[in-house]
């Protein structure tokens, strides 16, 4: 029986000082979130949507023929046709070029006015969670206070003494739409301020503004992202019921409520005026809760299928 | 339990407090005023605003307005002469609280049992088929459904009276329109929750023990689940209360709400400012009574507040 020892094996083809080498890049939280929300149909299929939506509220004015307030008075009420692609309105006015016009207006002030609240929200809601003590204290009891008040009474009358238009709109959403957020974000940053990997920092010595950087934010940005997202839908909402009663976007502007609520007196006659402004609230609408809806499968899969 | 309830209402009380003097003073900020007459003497003028109590100072008025409030009197309207705001809450409130409430069961009830048999049905058909219910109802704005089924079934198909209210077929488009959105959003709680409690140990128990799953459903899931769709009762009452303002006007029904949207165009001081408050303090009773049911049914919420 022939001797054997180590020395007459030798090991092929596997490195053993690069073994633990990563060889693939990792996936930062934000490209890991991506690849579940493209996974996700219906999500994908709304963020399609609001991007076209986006694109024809941008293009779509510039190459017609006609202007949002051009009135075609041969043409007055008239149906789809290859001369008005939607049709027109009572005044003749062309629908194709009102319903883009009108979505620069409706999606602007939506995004506008939930980025301004999710900002607004998350920086007091943030203070006050981190800080705690007497600040988040009195916050809270203003928070609480103003909570218990019915919004849209508080939106409405802010309207009415700024005055209609588009920035009075806005200003008027954001005087209480920032609680939920604050609300949301105080209570994330009191769960996350109490976790073992905060106090692992802490003891490191690590600064306040570093640990509210490289922490509390990270932790956070998804779930305020897929509120961002939630958001969108109620500020449209908001601004269609206050230009529906009369509160909110005057002429020459339009917007969707706007449209819907001059169409709404010639439903007998010509439901298209109504049906084709209500079709793209509708959809923009249904767009934006399916991509909420995933993102918030994606940033935190722990709540996949729950809601 | 008492300290809870007291805490409660001080807090509302406070709340009504602040509603009431913000929206005091915000209505005087409005732009124009309520006399716009070209035809209007200065002398007339002068009589109309010493009537009305406008020359005195702001405090002053601000605190005549309490006192009568206090006593249940928010004034004489400006546009409808001769009538007190009183007179015309009184006269509209029926038709809005009618239609409310009709909305309301309905929304409830049925978001209850979309929201139960989906969870039931976790992934199945029938689930995919209330998730798409709930998920267009919370995508329709209430004056978009209420247009559609205005045209639908009362002017394409004529089964259903179009507008006015004077019986119960007139009130079941009005209260379907009205009911839509908050009914998906109850189902959406309502199915989130009954899948949250399905894990729980007590269920698994209530399974090993060989209980029947219709009596674990009914005795044990139902009524824990039940428990998040009541926090958000009080933005539900809202969220169905500020529908009306649009309902109302699409079906043309003589409600509150539509007399609110006209007076606001009006720039009717009293009118504006005794419906905000009587809708602000209305709600706020209803948040109120919500809160103390909660704290009654759930014991830790009454403990464990921060």
């Amino acid at each position: 029986m022939a001797e054997l020892n180590k020395e007459s094996f030798v090991i092929r083809g596997k490195d053993t000082t690069r073994m633990e080498s990563i060889s693939r890049p990792s996936l930062s939280f934000w490209s890991d979130a991506w690849r579940r929300l493209r996974k996700n149909r219906s999500a994908f299929i709304g963020l399609c949507i609001i991007i076209l939506y986006a694109i024809m509220a941008i293009f779509a004015p510039m190459f017609s023929q006609y202007t949002q307030s051009q009135m075609d008075v041969n043409a007055r009420n008239a149906f789809i046709s290859s001369a008005h692609w939607l049709g027109t309105d009572s005044t003749g006015r062309d629908l194709w070029v009102r319903i883009w016009m009108g979505a620069r207006v409706s999606l602007s002030i939506g995004l506008i006015a939930a980025v301004v609240n999710m900002c607004v929200g998350a920086v007091i809601g943030g203070l006050c969670g981190f800080y705690g003590g007497k600040l988040d204290m009195i916050v809270m009891r203003i928070v609480d206070l103003l909570y218990g008040i019915p919004s849209l009474i508080i939106t409405i009358l802010v309207v009415m003494v700024l005055g209609k238009g588009i920035a009075p709109l806005i200003v008027a959403m954001c005087v209480v739409g920032w609680i939920g957020t604050c609300r949301f974000v105080r209570g994330e940053v009191y769960r996350i301020k109490e976790q073992d990997f905060v106090l692992a920092a802490r003891v490191l010595g690590v600064p306040n503004f570093t640990i509210i950087l490289k922490h509390m934010i990270p932790n956070i940005l998804g779930m305020l992202v897929t509120n961002l997202c939630m958001a969108i839908p109620g500020a449209i909402f908001q601004e269609a019921f206050l230009s529906y009663i009369g509160l909110g976007i005057t002429p020459p502007n339009c917007s969707w409520g706007v449209i819907c609520k001059e169409g709404i007196q010639y439903l007998r006659y010509s439901p298209h005026q109504v049906l084709i402004p209500a079709f793209f609230v509708c959809t923009t609408m249904l767009a934006l809760n399916l991509l909420g809806n995933g993102l918030r499968d994606a940033v935190d899969p722990r709540l996949r299928g729950t809601e | 339990m008492r300290k809870y309830i007291v805490k409660r209402v001080i807090a509302a009380v406070l709340t009504m407090w602040v509603l009431i003097t913000a929206v005091f003073f915000l209505v005087r900020l409005m732009p124009g005023d309520p006399f716009q007459n070209p035809k209007m003497t200065e002398e007339v003028r002068a009589n109309l605003e010493s009537y009305y109590g406008f020359d005195k100072p702001l405090i002053v008025q601000y605190g005549v307005y309490m006192k009568n409030l206090l006593q249940g009197d928010f004034g004489y309207s400006m546009k409808f002469t001769n009538k007190t705001v009183n007179t015309i809450i009184g006269e509209t409130f029926p038709f809005s609280a009618d239609l409310g409430i009709r909305a309301l069961v309905l929304a409830i009830s049925m978001g209850l049992v979309l929201g139960i048999i989906s969870a039931r049905n976790r992934g199945k058909k029938l689930d995919f088929f209330c998730v798409v219910i709930a998920v267009l109802g919370t995508s329709i704005p209430d004056f978009i459904m209420g247009a559609i089924l205005q045209y639908g079934f009362g002017i394409k198909w004529g089964l259903l009276p179009v507008a006015q209210y004077n019986g119960i077929k007139y009130t079941i488009l009005p209260a379907c329109a009205l009911a839509f959105y908050t009914l998906a959003s109850v189902s959406r709680i309502m199915r989130a929750s009954m899948l949250e409690v399905s894990q729980q140990d007590y269920i698994k128990t209530a399974r090993s023990k060989g209980v029947s799953e219709m009596r674990i459903t009914v005795k044990h899931q139902i009524r824990n689940a039940i428990m998040p769709v009541m926090t958000v009762m009080g933005p539900t009452v809202a969220s169905v209360l500020t529908g009306t303002f649009v309902i109302e006007s699409i079906f043309a029904i003589p409600g509150m709400g539509k007399y609110y949207v006209e007076s606001v165009s009006n720039n009717d001081y009293s009118m504006v400012l005794g419906m905000t408050i009587f809708y602000g303090v209305f709600l706020i009773f209803c948040n109120l009574v919500v809160d103390i049911l909660y704290g009654v049914a759930d014991p830790r919420v009454r403990i464990g507040e921060r």
